[in-house]
């Protein structure tokens, strides 16, 4: 069997050497603006889609977490032009006790939900699924063009909530009740909850509606020879990542919903023997736990939403640039099999200390220090992928790297956390801040920024900038260590979190100058996004063309396509696979496609 | 104005960073892709490795820098804080030579195996020996981990000794309110729809019940040093949480749900004022759940004193329900309750 010929020019067609040739040429048909940039149905643009409104949601959510950091960094100081934009939010240019905790809450809840959900499944998800097990589209395009468009709709209410009379939701992004079901106990629980929850049911609809488009797809249409155990770990990663969504958000949902009812229609389902602001309420029998146990059922598969296709990711991109396989693949998909099923496990963690019963507390810090062990699997087989590979030093290779850093040391401070003994202590308290920002907050954007610089060309037809993506990367990861290191000795102070303000604490107080030093750095970080945003933009019309097919000498089947795929993305028919994505360095060759047959004299791995 | 200033600063800086992007693409097509390549690969390799000896050298200096900020060097002031403490040692050392480890081999590997010509890349795609060692020696670990922690969990969960004072500890919008079960032993029931601050029942007491009538309200937390104490827990409104930072103590205020601690004092405050080089050391009891606008500001005291600086203190008080009974008989003077001045402070603060 002859090697692949791949032609370099743009527009060319791939010719196979199983023979087919390039008479399929794909039937183009005229489409509209609307139709093709709007309702667009193909699956790559609906990844654009989803990773600019995630853009836009990571610019808005990172300047609220700037605002606020100005808050804590420069209690002392007025920052008039807050005045000028924010109006009676920031009276005489300082941020009001009420506003401060409106922008935490948005902050939570945007990177939560709308950029490291949405803007990171939602585009790589779609991105990648048909292209790398070989579909022409998604299982049902249509359901996918839903699910973009409610999650416009869960941004245009969430948006729409900043700007109402009362504020957004301001009880944390967890929103826990009484204080998010009672109007009266705090501004930020008026109408900015309603929309808070109504938006975040669009949301979950969009989720799920993706989820199971995801999950069908993987299942259903691969290409001939595509076994499940020949994918590539981004699609097992997807795939865990798309289970857990479809099997916990309407866990959430039901727990929104009859929060909205307690709201609303008068109902107890979390309220009892409460006396706010000296009225007497009605309400008895209900549970305010309850909700707790709701929103974590949810709220911790939600984490490893968010971190499995960051790793996913990281491992194909750590392979590609190792140019060396992915070590022990097999223990890959398992340990992502086993954090999937603990995800579900272990919700009740966050909750060691609201009077759960001790000794149900002992299972769930048995199985969430479980999740180590995977977790340590995985760390092993990347720095194993990496010993005696030969690295080339992209861009997204970089972040990979830088995740897997960020993964170690976050990681390791979920050991002290998941330990109901020592969550005493450390339970809300900037412990818990550095620990989850580090782990799935920064980790996951490193996946994503992975993603991003090694797929852009893919999504465009053209290179990000590499100097200002390697100054973004040195920025970044500097920044998000100087930022959240020292938050673990503010958590072993026991300071907690969610404070506006230290200075009448004598436990707290003394770390004034180290607040602002965090400050300043954050707003370094932050601007250091906005150049990355700057090179996605400027990219997509002045970025260097591609003029390879396959510009990182990868095996999987996104690099078989066009450079600019068009809907049903490949022109012929759709490639066979013949072996595992990840034939690099093998027999003296740097990289077999997966579209290969293997050879007689192959050795076998 | 400044502000205009630091704004132009940041587009000179944008347009700077952009125009040298540019020239550096440009340079590298003059030069060629693959030297560039090249040239980048062999700096970025170095960055990795400048970037671990930097950052362990700068978590040395952070820890030099805030360590004696925190509690870790400083005794905890309870036993239960001495068990919590001991363990958060051993998960700091576990970790920490994991961290270490890690780390290290992370970016040495980046800067050993960076691209050389020269080099091929090892086809490693498994090996089932070292993938059981690292599913094993971890697993071995955490067990460790969990049984200390476990042992000490119950410990610290489990039943307040029989002779410990129990203190009922009740949190509303923004502070906390404190009451003594008197001379009998027994807190009087209670009963949320008997609310009634102004009229000197702020936390509901049911006066029908006579165990009530020696019960003693305060607004400071006053404690026995070496004595055991079991605090219940309560909350009006929402969701509190009492945060005993240095007895190493944590547990939610949830409004309909009584919950409970019990830990046993080690130094009197006078002491710790010694022990922390403070003078100005106070026990706080600070609100570690979001609870609304003046979360921050939900703060209460706690007195750690002698058996008869305590005697003296709990001389000096009396029962809410006497104090209510001698109101009655005296109309005339309807300012100035006892109760009542412990809650114009906060709702001051909530009108603000």
């Amino acid at each position: 069997m002859s090697d692949i010929t791949i032609h370099g020019q743009e527009g060319s067609v791939i010719t196979q050497a199983t023979g087919h040739d390039a008479h399929h040429e794909h039937h183009h048909h005229e489409e509209s603006f609307i139709s093709k940039y709007v309702f667009s149905q193909d699956h790559k643009m609906i990844a654009k889609q989803f990773l600019i409104t995630g853009m836009i949601w990571a610019i808005i959510g990172g300047l609220f977490s700037v605002l606020f950091r100005l808050q804590l960094g420069y209690p002392e100081m007025t920052f008039p032009f807050l005045e000028d934009v924010f109006g009676k939010w920031a009276r005489g240019g300082r941020i009001t006790d009420n506003f401060y905790y409106a922008l935490v809450t948005m902050h939570g809840t945007i990177l939560v939900f709308f950029v490291l959900t949405a803007g990171l499944s939602g585009t790589f998800a779609n991105l990648l699924i048909p292209l790398q097990i070989g579909a022409r589209d998604m299982a049902s395009p249509f359901l996918n063009m839903l699910s973009y468009w409610f999650f416009f709709g869960a941004s245009i209410v969430m948006f729409s909530s900043l700007f109402v009379q009362t504020g957004p939701a301001a009880g944390g992004w967890t929103i826990y009740p009484p204080l998010s079901a009672l109007g009266q106990a705090s501004e930020g629980s008026k109408i900015g909850m309603d929309l808070w929850l109504v938006s975040m049911a669009l949301f979950i609809v969009s989720s799920l509606l993706g989820g199971l488009n995801y999950i069908s797809t993987i299942l259903n249409m691969r290409t001939k020879g595509m076994a499940m155990t020949r994918m590539p770990l981004t699609m097992w990663a997807i795939f865990f990542t798309a289970v857990l969504g479809v099997l916990s958000f309407p866990v959430l949902l039901s727990g929104a919903i009859l929060l909205l009812f307690d709201r609303n229609l008068g109902t107890s389902f979390y309220l009892s023997d409460i006396v706010v602001k000296g009225e007497i309420l009605p309400n008895e029998g209900g549970s305010a736990i309850l909700f707790q146990h709701l929103f974590w059922f949810l709220g911790h598969p939600e984490v490893y939403i968010i971190l499995l296709p960051a790793m996913g990711m990281v491992s194909e991109v750590l392979s590609v640039n190792s140019r060396k396989p992915i070590f022990g693949y097999l223990a890959m998909i398992g340990s992502l099999f086993a954090i999937t099923a603990l995800a579900f496990l272990v919700w009740a963690h966050h909750m060691f200390v609201t009077g759960l019963n001790p000794f149900l507390g002992a299972f769930f810090v048995l199985l969430t220090l479980l999740i180590a062990v995977p977790s340590a699997i995985k760390v092993f087989n990347w720095l194993t992928t990496l010993w005696r590979g030969n690295l080339r030093f992209t861009p997204a290779m970089m972040f990979a790297i830088g995740f897997v850093s960020l993964f170690i040391s976050g990681g390791l401070t979920g050991i002290f956390l998941g330990n109901s003994t020592l969550d005493i202590h450390l339970h809300d308290t900037y412990f818990v801040v550095a620990h989850f920002h580090i782990v799935m907050g920064v980790a996951s954007f490193f996946g994503m920024f992975a993603g991003v610089y090694h797929w852009f060309p893919k999504l465009y037809g053209r290179y990000l900038n590499n100097t200002m993506a390697y100054i973004h990367f040195w920025v970044t990861l500097v920044g998000a260590y100087l930022i959240f290191w020292p938050m673990h000795y503010q958590g072993f102070a026991g300071v907690p979190r969610r404070y506006a303000d230290f200075s009448n604490w004598e436990s707290f107080k003394q770390f004034g100058e180290l607040n602002r030093f965090i400050s300043t750095v954050a707003m370094i970080v932050f601007a250091v996004q906005l150049l990355m945003v700057f090179n996605f933009f400027y990219s997509i019309f002045k970025g260097r063309k591609v003029r390879t097919q396959n510009p990182w000498g990868a095996n999987t089947l996104e690099w078989t396509t066009p450079i600019n795929p068009g809907h049903g993305n490949w022109p012929g028919e759709v490639p066979e696979v013949h072996r595992w994505p990840y034939d690099y360095g093998k027999d003296g060759r740097e990289f077999i496609p997966q579209t290969e047959p293997v050879g007689e004299n192959e050795s076998k791995h | 104005m400044s502000g205009y200033l630091i704004l132009a600063i940041l587009a000179l800086a944008f347009l700077v960073v952009f125009q040298i992007a540019k020239a550096s693409e440009y340079v590298a097509v003059l030069k060629g892709e693959e030297t560039t390549f090249r040239q980048n690969n062999r700096i970025n390799a170095f960055l990795f490795l400048a970037f671990l000896v930097l950052g362990l050298a700068a978590a040395w200096w952070c820890n030099d820098l805030f360590y004696d900020r925190t509690l870790l060097g400083k005794p905890a002031a309870s036993e239960h804080g001495e068990k919590i403490d001991f363990m958060l040692w051993i998960t700091i050392i576990i970790t920490g030579l994991v961290f270490l480890l890690t780390q290290i081999l992370l970016f040495w590997f980046a800067f050993k195996y960076q691209y050389t010509e020269k080099r091929k890349s090892f086809y490693f795609p498994h090996n089932n020996k070292l993938e059981l060692l690292w599913t094993v020696v971890p697993a071995i670990f955490l067990t460790v981990l969990v049984g200390f922690g476990l042992y000490y969990w119950f410990g610290i969960t489990g039943e307040a000794p029989k002779d410990a004072q129990v203190v009922e500890i009740t949190g509303k919008q923004f502070n906390w309110m404190m009451r003594y079960p008197g001379k009998d032993g027994v807190l009087g029931r209670k009963n949320y729809r008997l609310t009634d601050a102004s009229n000197g029942n702020a936390l509901g007491v049911d006066w029908e019940d006579g165990a009530s009538h020696d019960d003693l309200e305060a607004t400071e937390m006053h404690l026995v040093v070496n004595k055991p104490v079991q605090l219940v827990i309560n909350a009006q409104d929402v969701i509190h949480d009492v945060g005993l930072v240095h007895f190493r103590m944590k547990m939610d205020a949830v409004p309909g749900i009584p919950t409970t601690i019990w830990f046993t004092p080690k130094y009197t405050t006078t002491e710790m004022k010694k022990i922390t080089g403070n003078k100005d050391f106070v026990y706080e009891i600070s609100c570690d759940q979001m609870c609304g606008t003046g979360h921050y500001s939900m703060k209460g005291l706690v007195i750690v004193e002698t058996q008869e600086e305590y005697n003296a203190w709990l001389a000096g008080k009396k029962p809410q329900y006497v104090t209510l009974m001698e109101q009655k008989a005296t109309p005339a003077t309807p300012a100035a309750l006892p109760a009542d001045s412990s809650t114009a402070k906060p709702m001051a603060q909530l009108t603000k």
